[in-house]
């Protein structure tokens, strides 16, 4: 064992020195190699950690959510109309909620207000997500004045700016009191844009909204598990679309590395044939060339890795966040929780590290298999 | 003086089965004493460094046995081959070979990095040597830098730095002016003395005609001359 590992330190000590030789070109490969580990790895991470905070706080939502539909359209209900979904069975509490979109031109940004039955601001009083507070520059206490589609304006103070962990599905909300909503918006007393459902046996409720379904015909029942699928599906296709791009990068890497890799220059290959000559045998050649391979990728892989790991977690992941938490003008702001995914991970260094250090083996194989006695003749 | 090296009906063809083949060695019989210095002598395309090459297990012969320290090695696979090289013997390349890039300290140890000694043992047995043959102020130095003499006294450490029992040297002068040849040969003499055998090839005659050499093999076409 000793023996091993004295062989193994001092062909890595050579390892390293050959590839100082190469200084420039090897540096090269590693900082392109680990700018695609880097790209491919922030973006894994991120939606990685994006879909697990989504994950986390969409846990407290409602099980079920009911709109109503007229003639295809969303339109509101009514609390009679609550009343009598509260008792079907298998449901245990009925809540109605409003909300409705508005486009402040001041700032060029939508945003979701809301009145909750319960928790509300008082009259006259809003609270709002940071990415409001960061668009209009506002802070608890300040004034916040919307135009409604009426042409009125409304003066608001602000309570409250939410904290940055509840950004990703509160940026754009301005919470308000429903009277002030039903103002804001010109609709009567009692009106509701969906509810929200709690079933007795959270168990059947694939079950309870099927027949909730069925009972409503003109309804649309959403269950908090569609909601998740849904923000999966779109991190997935906009992590997709990354990685379409990064996969460009990829490929172009590819060709330079196995073009690096598998032409092995007149000046290597007379090394290798002197190397066998003064009693190297092909297994020594080429575990040396696997070391070279493996020091390169892995050091490439785990750089970029941990690059990676620096911009999504410390640095808001600022150069591709734009693209993968959406195109809103209020993008959400937020410090994600450090998530590794192992299988993920596995798969970015097979797909990185395990080519590149056998693209490297090849050529080194047909370099050692050569027979020593061409560097007599001079003929390597 | 018992036999080190013996050859017996050794033949090497390059291209076999082609319409260049060619063939470098036809039949060899020879026995190398062990402890002496021989030379094999002879033209150039006499076969004498094929003769070494096939001596010196760097290749294998197409026919014919060849026997190291009693061991049959003709027909070693590639791995026993390379680990008898290592053991036994110790080249000297007529372009020296060195490993541009690297120090002459690094050069030297370098037949040693498969063998699984330490570093410490490697690297002070590369120093001793590197003294011995008076390069130690130049032991850090980059061999490109170094001059030809220079250069061939790192590659005869080099080959001694597994301390083989066989010394193996191709051409050895063919680059180096009459002092350092006779440098060189006195460096043989040192070895052959402490019971090393040396083979070298040569058609210099400051090297086969030198008072240190105790045999000239003369080759010809391939075969050894009468």
């Amino acid at each position: 064992m000793r023996a091993w590992i004295n062989r193994q330190s001092l062909l890595v000590d050579y390892t390293l020195s050959a590839l100082a030789r190469h200084g420039g070109r090897n540096l090269g490969l590693f900082v392109v190699y680990s700018a695609v580990v880097f790209v491919l790895a922030s973006t894994m991470l991120f939606t990685h950690a994006i879909r697990r905070e989504a994950k986390a706080l969409l846990t407290h939502s409602p099980e079920v959510l009911l709109q109503k539909l007229k003639a295809g359209r969303h339109a509101y209900l009514t609390r009679g109309e609550l009343d009598g979904l509260g008792r079907l069975r298998g449901v245990n509490r009925v809540e109605g909620r409003r909300w409705g979109y508005f486009y402040d031109a001041v700032v060029g940004a939508n945003y979701t207000l809301m009145a909750p039955e319960a928790g509300h601001p008082d009259r006259g009083r809003v609270d709002v997500g940071d990415g409001v507070a960061r668009a209009r520059g506002l802070a608890a206490g300040d004034t916040l004045s919307l135009r409604s589609a009426a042409g009125g304006l409304h003066v608001f103070t602000v309570g409250r700016v939410f904290s940055a962990e509840s950004s990703l599905v509160a940026a754009d909300l301005v919470l308000m009191h429903p009277s002030d909503w039903e103002a804001f918006f010109q609709l009567p007393d009692d009106v509701f844009t969906d509810a929200a459902l709690s079933v007795v046996n959270p168990l059947e409720v694939r079950n309870v909204a099927r027949k909730i379904g069925e009972r409503l015909p003109e309804s649309r029942v959403i269950l908090r598990e569609e909601v998740l699928r849904t923000y999966d599906s779109l991190f997935d296709w906009r992590e997709g679309l990354l990685l379409a791009m990064a996969s460009m990068a990829a490929a172009a890497f590819a060709i330079l590395a196995w073009n690096k890799a598998s032409g092995l220059s007149a000046d290597e290959r007379r090394e290798i044939g002197i190397l066998k000559a003064i009693g190297w045998d092909t297994r020594d050649v080429l575990t040396m060339k696997l070391w070279e391979g493996a020091l390169i990728s892995g050091g490439a892989f785990a750089v970029g890795f941990l690059s990676a790991w620096v911009h999504v977690f410390h640095l808001e992941a600022a150069l591709i966040a734009p693209v993968l938490k959406g195109w809103s003008v209020l993008y959400p702001r937020f410090v994600l929780t450090p998530s590794v995914d192992a299988v993920s991970i596995l798969t970015l260094g097979l797909l990185t590290v395990l080519p590149y250090t056998l693209a490297t083996l090849v050529p080194a194989w047909r370099a050692a298999i050569t027979d020593p006695d061409q560097v007599m003749r001079g003929t390597v | 003086m018992s036999a080190l090296v013996e050859l017996s009906g050794v033949t090497k063809v390059f291209h076999e089965g082609r319409h260049n083949a060619l063939a470098a060695l036809r039949g060899i019989d020879l026995t190398i004493e062990e402890g002496r210095i021989t030379v094999l002598q002879g033209p150039s395309g006499s076969g004498k460094t094929t003769l070494l090459t096939v001596i010196a297990c760097l290749a294998r012969p197409t026919a014919g046995r060849v026997r190291v320290g009693g061991e049959v090695v003709s027909n070693l696979p590639e791995a026993f081959l390379a680990d008898v090289r290592r053991r036994k013997f110790g080249v000297v390349f007529q372009q020296f070979h060195l490993v541009a890039g690297l120090s002459a300290w690094t050069n030297v140890m370098l037949p040693a990095y498969p063998t699984g000694r330490s570093h410490a043992d490697i690297a002070r047995r590369a120093s001793g040597l590197l003294d011995r043959l008076g390069l130690a102020r130049l032991a850090e130095e980059r061999v490109e830098g170094l001059s030809g003499g220079e250069q061939q006294r790192v590659a005869i450490a080099r080959a001694l730095i597994n301390d083989p029992p066989v010394v193996v040297a191709d051409e050895p002068t063919a680059n180096l002016d009459s002092a350092l040849s006779a440098d060189f040969l006195g460096i043989l003499a040192g070895l052959r003395d402490e019971g090393r055998t040396v083979i070298m090839s040569s058609h210099d005659p400051r090297v086969f005609e030198a008072p240190v050499v105790d045999r000239v093999v003369r080759l010809l076409d391939g075969k050894v001359a009468a």
